[in-house]
């Protein structure tokens, strides 16, 4: 498959304006410029685009629910804030490629009316912030942003705003609290940011892969790039690999790659031949998959039918070596950090789950603890004001629905039989 | 107070938002750049320079991993340990740092030199196990090769 997002990075220079237009960069603007917005939301709508960021919600779908609310200016947020375990599939995106970015989000903006934008970026990718204030400069000075785009009156603004380590904040509202200048906490939906969202005015939050896929989609139509990956959910996909593989990193394959084929096929398999033990498919929110269960088309729709989901396309294999539980309690000690606070299940839940997975680990685990994890999971599921806590509760299901006789020999023998 | 340039740096933000209240995160990182950390006369720079009160420039900064709120090191090295990063070894990295030079997470070394900041995720899986001091990224992560990084940060 042509490389569509990843084109260009191994040029050392991509990241400069002047290399990215050697090849077509920012001839799908001119295009997209002589096109009515109901036209490119159109051609979005039939490309079929789902957005990248976890949830694959239908893009052409939250454009048409923004457009339609009679309030101006609108706003169109890139979510950067990639914070999601496992995950770094954005990463050369923003920096080796910030222009597709760019010329993504102007296309974007003028689809749907809005005036200005704002990319999300996570605190920890001072790297990239460097890179796309540079980029963004070269595109104002090339007059491909500005209050005239390429001469055509057409006015869009964009600027960096650097989160501060917090992983709440690519939830998209409470990206939206944090870049008016406050805690990152969700807000309650609805209203939906389409609608009142960033200075209450209406928002679309889209991901950095989901905006990035906007150039080509003009270049070559809706139809044929309906073409690419699975009829539900098409399109190139970046998926990152990490943990125990050959040879970890950014693929760009058509969406619906299944996962044997991304490990086996594409990424050398196991590391050192040893035996696979488990996979988080989605990044580390997503459940947990035993090797049996590998064989799955990687995309919005097929994931949940095989037991997991998509999420981010952060696939982390662990071979026998790796300790589940501790794995396990790892994750939790993420989620309870990460908590925002808000609501009491989750902010109170995540740590209760993550000391019970503590004491198992440390050889201290009690009889019927694997029943008590279960109920404290059941007690957050679902009862959560935003996904954070949803998450949380859902590794610990998966990971006790797949391996419990692993949490269940902790217990009895406190002490870890593989010792990862 | 602020100094001139970074009162000048703050309006060039300030202008990039509808409000000033906006340009709090980032004035918020030029207050611990300029200050060293969030001491109560950072936060009253922020207060003042944004008109924003400043319980709620605490209660914001708080909020946020990535600001500090006591002094630290001349370089902050952050070591990932997430799940990645862990299964291949972020945890013995950890260990040779407290043995090697005394770093715990959190604590600062007695010359000052280096603190520790144990990270969620910092987007380098797939080159784990990573670390960035300051703004500097370094992957494939062995022991002998954090000794070699080290050196170079005086
Ligand atoms: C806890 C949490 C964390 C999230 N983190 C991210 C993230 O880092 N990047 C991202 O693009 N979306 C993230 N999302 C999803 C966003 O809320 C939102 O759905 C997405 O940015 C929409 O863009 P898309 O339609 O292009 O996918 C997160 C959601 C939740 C609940
Ligand atoms: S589920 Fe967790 S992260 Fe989400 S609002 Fe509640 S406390 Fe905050
Ligand atoms: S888990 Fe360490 S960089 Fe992602």
């Amino acid at each position: 498959m042509e490389k569509v997002l990843l084109k260009n990075i191994d040029n050392p220079n991509s990241a400069d304006i002047n290399e990215y237009r050697k090849t077509g960069g920012y001839s799908s603007l001119t295009k997209a410029l002589a096109l009515q917005p109901k036209e490119i939301v159109d051609e979005v709508k039939k490309a079929g685009l789902r957005g990248r960021g976890g949830a694959g919600f239908p893009v052409a779908m939250k454009w048409t629910f923004a457009s339609a609310d009679p309030k101006f200016p609108k706003y169109l947020l890139c979510n950067a804030d990639e914070g999601e375990p496992g995950t770094f599939k954005d990463r050369p995106i923003l920096e080796k490629n910030p222009h597709l970015l760019i010329e993504g989000m102007v296309i974007s903006g003028h689809a749907l009316s809005a005036e200005y934008g704002f990319i999300y970026l996570r605190g920890e990718y001072p790297e990239a912030k460097h890179i796309l204030n540079r980029a963004i400069a070269q595109a104002y000075e090339s007059n491909m942003l500005g209050d005239n785009i390429a001469g055509r009156g057409i006015k869009f603004h964009l600027a960096v705003h650097q989160g501060a380590g917090a992983y709440i904040c690519g939830e998209e509202t409470a990206l939206i609290e944090s870049l008016e200048g406050d805690k990152g906490q969700p807000r309650i939906k609805p209203p939906f940011p389409v609608n009142v969202g960033v200075w209450s005015k209406p928002t679309v939050v889209n991901n950095v892969e989901t905006l990035s896929n906007l150039p080509y989609i003009i270049e070559i139509g809706g139809e044929a790039y309906a073409k690419i990956g699975t009829p539900d959910c098409p399109g190139p996909k970046l998926y990152c690999i990490s943990g125990h593989i050959e040879k970890p990193g950014v693929y760009e394959l058509p969406m619906g790659t299944s996962l044997r084929d991304i490990i086996y096929s594409h990424c050398g398999g196991i590391k050192g031949g040893k035996n696979l033990k488990a996979v988080i498919p989605g990044g580390i929110s997503t459940p947990v998959l035993p090797p049996d269960k590998i064989d799955c088309p990687m995309d919005f729709v097929n994931m949940p039918k095989h037991g997991s989901m998509l999420g981010s396309g952060a696939v982390i294999v662990m071979d026998e070596s790796v300790c589940l539980v501790k794995v396990c309690y790892r994750a939790l000690k993420f989620f309870e950090h990460e908590s925002c606070g808000k609501c009491t299940p989750c902010r109170e839940g995540t740590g209760w789950l993550r000391s019970i997975l503590g004491r198992i680990e440390n050889g201290e685990g009690k009889e019927g603890d694997v029943d008590l994890l279960l109920s404290v999971a059941g007690n957050i599921m679902g009862k959560t004001f935003c996904p954070l806590g949803d998450g949380a509760a859902s590794v610990v299901q998966n990971f006790i629905k797949h391996f419990r006789p692993e949490f269940e020999e902790h217990i009895r023998t406190k002490a870890c039989a593989v010792k990862g | 107070m602020f100094s001139e340039t970074a009162i000048k740096e703050l309006e060039e933000i300030r202008a990039k938002y509808p409000t000033a209240r906006g340009a709090l995160l980032p004035a918020i990182y030029i207050a611990q750049r300029e200050f060293g950390h969030l001491s109560s006369e950072a936060y009253e720079a922020v207060s003042v320079a944004l008109g924003v009160p400043r319980a709620t420039v605490r209660g914001v900064a708080t909020f946020y991993a990535m600001y500090k709120h006591k002094p630290m090191g001349r370089h902050i090295v952050q070591l990932c340990t997430n799940v990645s990063c862990m299964i291949l070894g972020a945890e013995k990295l950890a260990d040779f740092l407290k043995s090697r030079y005394g770093l715990e997470p959190g604590g600062i070394t007695p010359d000052g030199r280096f603190s520790l900041v144990i990270m969620e995720c910092i987007g380098a899986c797939g080159t784990a196990p990573a670390m960035l001091v300051n703004d500097d990224f370094y992957e494939n992560l062995t022991e002998q090769y954090i000794a070699e990084i080290l050196e170079k940060y005086t």
